[in-house]
Formats: structure tokens, sequence, C-alpha cells
């Protein structure tokens, strides 16, 4: 018997182990969609192809499982490009199959041709133009490998029609999976070693933990690691969750809005320890200041990251979770000693600091924004899982949520994308169906994506959206207030829509609170809801997200308050 | 160490767009093709590519390191200058008249360099030499009035 090209893909993305996928059909995927009609797939049909992608890194990013989307050819493969790159920058796996004219229209400017091969080449892990039926299931194996092994990562596999359509002898067909999966390197035991050594003898040293924590699963062996060696934890925004927010050790988010306890941490240690971070530009401040009294051991899966920004003095290539295991391994074998009082007196000084100059906000008779997210953890008892859109919205959710695990916090770290959180709500809720899911977002963010919102309708998905309207491109308004002699030069949104109706428009609830006393209300209403609830908090309009250290300016002149700025 | 040219040897799948994968790492991160070469091997399957780019030891390994990680590099390999042999060629046109068709032709021969057609008024020349000296007889060539050249990117071994 023969199967023709989509029969061949379903089966394999079956073999795959797929069963959730995030589309929207086209014309040159319509045999695929035939298909899909046949199977038991569960194809979630999004409004835009944006947040199909989104859709898919949310439930990647939930279930750890490789996420998956499928669109057509031209501007349905063309409006994936924002997810893709998404993903690409956050090291999220993937696999989005696009749609492609038939391979003898390739190049002709057919009707709805892109080269979304040449689109992507720049913001995949890798790509793929599958040009005969043959190739097929071993391509689809192929992709997949990629997109979960080593530093994960998202794979597009173009589909000309003609190769969909096209008939191949079952007995051809399926590929097996790809042999050599390359997983953890092993890491070099020597420098293992070494590291365990200045570990030990350090008098302040602190841990930083990057987003590499999560994807390599590493939590339980961090907590077990840091239980021994008795050293702080401070964390990138992508590694939120990969350590207990409420461990006394957790110093928070470090970098551009991090805790002033986390940088000055970082500023004054004598040993760094990092896993699975890249020291992006928003982490270090100015970068010839970062860390600078201290040794530098960088933990990270990939080759090219290590000495990539930040020279370090014990470069290790491994994944972050064989690293640990090894390095738990080894102060299990030796025996080892830390320097108790000095160490203590680090902890006390990084209470302190605590001390000085904690997470804080002060409430008026408008809604903080800072106290919705408070609120929303006390009543989810923070086991909610958070996504989030981009602007001072984000960074609220990271200070205020205390994440006490990891796939719990969805934010879109590397591109900063705008339209992320509802998307990638829906995803981790396909995921987690039983869980509360949240996404906070700004008023601008929202208007990125709220067409999804039909989606969560359709497939009853109880997401919950907190928007925290302050009436301006916050995050802008905020750099134009303190940089730019407070022109706010289009950075107020005028007219956006009444959130409320437009919620019962979709067929959610809708919910308003513009005063402190209605937070909580407000909040157990839409959480208790079983539809999709957009809850629109009025909020200080003119709230800034603080601390902040300005561009260029080293993590030790980290502003704690508005005051210090006048 | 300071910037200088540095050549790396890659294998590759041969593939069609890996050049552009190849390419288009240098121009996204931001370095430099000083010039390049792409030919067969004994296996079908395998490109080599030879890159010269500039930068100083540590540029070039993160150049390395990021090329490494296209899935359609199979290896990247650092040359070393002095353990290696590495070859440019040209092919340049220069003309003459009656008068100094000999004075040029003896030039050409000093240099060791090969004529490979002969026009009615210009002779095609042929030189393959390392890159300093490829310089050098490109300077003398256009002393001589060199209307035009072609020059190869670099091959090693
Ligand atoms: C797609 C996209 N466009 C533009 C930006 C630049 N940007 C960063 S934050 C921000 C403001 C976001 O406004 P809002 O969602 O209301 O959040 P707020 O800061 O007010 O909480 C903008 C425009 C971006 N990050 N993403
Ligand atoms: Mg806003």
């Amino acid at each position: 018997m023969k199967l023709t090209g989509a029969q061949i893909l379903i089966k394999t993305l079956k073999a795959e182990g797929v069963d959730t996928i995030f589309g929207y059909p086209g014309g040159s995927v319509l045999d695929i969609y035939d298909e899909l009609y046949r199977s038991d797939i569960n194809h979630i049909l999004v409004r835009h192809e944006q947040g199909a992608a989104h859709a898919a890194d949310g439930y990647a990013r939930t279930s750890g499982k490789v996420g998956v989307c499928l669109v057509t050819s031209g501007p349905g493969a063309t409006n994936t490009v924002t997810g893709i790159a998404t993903a690409y920058a956050d090291s999220i796996p993937m696999v989005i199959l696009t749609g492609q004219v038939p391979t003898p229209f390739i190049g002709s400017d057919a009707f709805q041709e892109a080269d979304i091969m040449g689109i992507t080449r720049p913001c995949t892990k890798h790509n793929f133009l599958v040009r005969k039926i043959e190739d097929l299931s071993k391509t689809i194996r192929e992709a997949f490998s990629i997109a979960r092994s080593g530093r994960p990562g998202p794979v597009l596999v173009d589909l000309p029609k003609d190769v969909i359509q096209a008939q191949l002898e079952e007995d051809k067909t399926i590929a097996a999976k790809p042999k050599s999966e390359d997983g953890g390197k092993s890491p070099d035991r020597e420098a293992l070693k070494q590291a365990l050594e200045m570990i030990v003898k350090s008098k302040k040293p602190v841990i930083l933990t990057g987003g590499g924590i999560i994807l390599g699963n590493a939590s339980e062996d961090l907590q077990k690691f840091v239980k021994k060696v008795k050293v702080p934890v401070a964390s990138t925004l992508m590694g939120i969750g990969g350590f207990p927010g409420t461990d006394p050790l957790w110093l928070g988010m470090t970098g551009m809005h991090g805790t002033y306890y986390a940088n000055m941490a970082i500023s004054n240690c004598d040993l760094l320890i990092t896993l699975g971070t890249r020291f992006s530009d928003r982490i270090t401040g100015k970068i010839a200041n970062f860390a600078s009294k201290a040794n530098l051991i960088q933990i990270d899966i990939d080759a090219a990251s290590i000495n990539k920004n930040v020279l370090v003095d014990i470069p290790i290539e491994s994944d972050c979770k064989t690293a640990l295991v090894h390095l738990n391994k080894l102060l299990d074998e030796n025996g080892f000693a830390i320097p108790g009082e000095e160490r203590e007196k680090w902890i006390d000084q990084l209470g302190q600091w605590k001390a000085h100059a904690p997470l804080s906000y002060c409430n008026s008779e408008k809604i903080k924004p800072q106290c919705v997210i408070e609120t929303l953890y006390n009543l989810t008892e923070g086991e909610a899982i958070i996504t989030t859109e981009v602007g001072q919205n984000q960074m609220w959710a990271a200070q205020f949520y205390h994440f006490d695990h990891p796939n719990t916090f969805l934010s879109p770290g590397g591109l900063g994308t705008m339209g992320y959180g509802l998307p990638a709500a829906i995803g981790a809720q396909i995921a987690f169906p039983e869980k509360t899911v949240v996404d906070i977002a700004g008023d601008g963010s929202i208007q990125m994506n709220i067409q999804e919102l039909a989606t969560a309708v359709n497939y009853k998905l109880p997401v919950k959206i907190v928007i925290l309207y302050n009436g301006y491109l916050g995050m802008l308004r905020k750099w134009q207030e303190l940089f730019y002699g407070k022109r706010y030069s289009h950075s107020y949104i005028r007219n956006s829509p009444d959130f409320v109706k437009l919620a019962e428009a979709y067929g959610a609830l809708g919910l308003r609170a513009t005063r402190p006393e209605e937070i909580e209300p407000t909040l157990k209403k839409g959480l208790e809801s079983p539809l999709p609830a957009v809850m629109d908090f009025h909020v200080e309009p003119e709230e800034n997200v603080f601390p902040m250290v300005k561009p260029g300016t080293p993590l030790v002149e980290t502003i704690i308050n508005s005051e210090e700025l006048r | 160490m300071g910037e200088k040219d540095r050549t790396l040897t890659l294998l590759v799948d041969n593939k069609p767009d890996v050049l552009a994968r190849i390419a288009g790492t240098f121009s996204g991160r931001g370095f430099n093709i000083e010039n390049i070469s792409a030919n067969i091997t004994l296996n079908p399957d395998i490109t080599k590519i030879i890159i010269v780019t500039t930068g100083d030891r540590a540029t070039v390994t993160k150049i390395r390191n990021q090329i490494k990680k296209i899935v359609d590099v199979r290896n990247v390999s650092y040359l070393k200058t002095k353990k290696s042999v590495q070859r440019e060629m040209i092919l340049a046109k220069i003309n003459f008249t009656e008068d100094n068709r000999e004075k040029i032709l003896a030039a050409i021969e000093e240099m060791e360099c090969r004529v490979v057609n002969q026009e009615a008024d210009a002779f095609i020349v042929e030189a393959t030499g390392k890159k300093d000296e490829i310089d050098r007889i490109l300077l003398h060539f256009q002393s001589l009035g060199m209307e035009d050249f072609t020059r190869s990117g670099k091959i090693a071994l």
C-alpha cells in the first residue's frame, strides 16, 4: 500500500509522540489538514499564526516537550517569524511546519510563495526544505532531534505541496529516531574539581542561574547543591523558578531591574558560579564592572556562549544537570568544610543589603500594580503558571510573584516580544488543563495578540488575563520620564478598547477594578470562573519599576527608587 | 595577539544552502570574511570551505564556536600558517604594444608567472603564490599597465 506525504507526516509526528499541534490552515497545507481530520492529534486552531508559534512555545516551556505548529505557505509562514525568533532567543524546542508552493514553482514568485528558509535561517536552530517524499519522515525525525538536543531551539520544516501529495510505498516510509542525540557532554572532571575547591574556599560566593537551569531540568540538583555549599542564588529573568523564590538563600532577579541585594551580591562577591546564562547586557550592566572582584566559573551547554560576553576563569562545557550531579557526587565522596564564619558574615551582609532596600512599593488611593501581583500570588498560593507580556508588567511579575517551581514562569526574556503572554498562556493551559494559568499583561501588549481570546473561548480554556492598565506603554514612558525630559512621544495610548466589553464580546468574563479594595474580590471572581477571564486593573498611571540600573552603568549603581533620582 | 588574517577550514555537508548559513553567521554576528573558497572533496557528500577572516585569536575562537553550531558543518579547524601550504591564484590581463612587448614578457618571466593566452595586444597571465607574493606581483603588473585581473580565494592544505 502507498501512503501520501501528508499521511507519512502525521504518522511520523505520532511516532514522535506529538499529541498537540497549534496551527492555522491554508491552501498549501490542505492535504495535511485533510489528514488531521482523520487523526486523533489534538489540533488547536488559533486566530493568527503568531499566536500558534507562541502557543507552541508556551506548551513547550511548561511541558518540556517539543512544541509543534503548522501553518500555510507565504503569509502563514511569515506570520510565525516573531514567534520563532522569540523561541530562538530563549532556546525553546519547537518544530514549525510550513506549507510551501510545489517544488517546480519554488523561486518563481508563485502565489503565496515566501522564501521562509531564507527568512528564518538566522532565527532557527536549523531549517529544512523537504524536496522529495523519500526524505520526509527522516527530516521530521531529525527536526525533532535537533530541536530538543544540546541547547534546544526552534527548527522549521518547509513542506512543498507536491511532496505532501506524492505517494510512497508504506514499508519505506516511517524513519526511525536518529541514533545519536547529543545529550549533555561529559564535563571536564578536573575543571569540576577545581571549581569545587574554589567554591569551598570562597568567602563570598554567589550562584547566578539562567534559562539553562530550567531547560536542563536541573532545579532539584541545584537545590541539593545549595543545601550542601550554602551559596546564595541570584537569577536572570529566564532562570526564575529554577530555585525556590521562598528559600532564604534566594536573592531574586539580577540585572537592569534586579533586586538591589542581588546586584550588590554580584558586584561584591569573590566567586560567581553561573549556570546556563549567556551574560546578556540586561544582566551585566556596564560589563567592565560586572563581578569585577570575583573569579568566574561558567557552566553552559553551549561552547559558543562560554567566554562570549564575559571572560571566565573556569569554563565548563556541560548541561547544568550533569554538572550539578557531578558536583554533588564529588562533594559526597570527598567531604568538605565550608568556611563557616566567613560564609555567615557574607550571608549576614546580604541580609543587610536586603533590609536596606527590599522590593517594595507605597500604597496609595490608586491601585498599585505590584499589589495586584502580590494579591494574585497569595490567592494562587504561588502555584499558578504565569506568563507575561513585555514592559513594566513583566518586571513586576518577575519581582512580586515568588516562583517556587521551574517551568511556571513563562516570559519572552531574550526577544522581549509584546503579544507573547496570551497565546503562551493558551499553550500552557493545554499542557496543564488543571492548573491556573495567568497572563500578566500591559494594556499595550495585550492588544498585540488579543484575537487569541477567541481561541481560549473556543476551547473553553480558563486562562486568566490580568491587565495592568496604566494608559501608557509604561516601560517606554518611564524612560522618557527619566532620560528624555518627560517628552512622552507616542507612549500615551489613548482610546484603548473597553476591555470588559471586549472580553464579553469574545464570550469571556470581563471584570474591572479601579480601587485598591477591589483587587482581591476581582481576582477571586476571575480566578474562580470556568471561563477565560479578563481582569482589567486600572493602576497608578505613572508607577515606575524599581530598582533599576541605567544602561551603561555598573550594577553597584542600582537606583532603588525615584527619590534617588531627584 | 593582534589582528591578522586567520584561516579556517570547514568540512560541510554538500547542501545548497550551506554557504548561505555560513555567510549569514558571519554577517549576523559582525564577523568579517576576507576571502572564501569552496570546493569538492574526495567524498561527494562533503564540501571543503576555506575562509580567511581577520581578528585576534579570541574573536576567531568565537567565530569557530558559532560556525560549529551550524548543523551542516561537520568540522571546523584553524589552519596554522606555519604548518600548511597556502596558495592564491590570479589571472591578469596586461596590454602591450610593439614597443614594450619584449620588456613585459621579460618581466613576467622574471616573476615566474606564466602567459596562458596571447591576444593581438594583450597577454593573459597566470600566477600562483602566497598572499604576499600575489600582492607583490599585482603591484608589479599594475606598473606594467595591467588592464584587469581576477583573484581566487585562498586554498590550503
Ligand atoms: C513587539 C514589540 N514592539 C515594541 C516593543 C517595545 N516596548 C517594550 S515595552 C513597551 C511598552 C509596553 O506597554 P504595556 O504593554 O502597556 O506595558 P507597561 O510597560 O505599561 O506595563 C514597548 C512598546 C516590544 N518590546 N515588542
Ligand atoms: Mg501599559
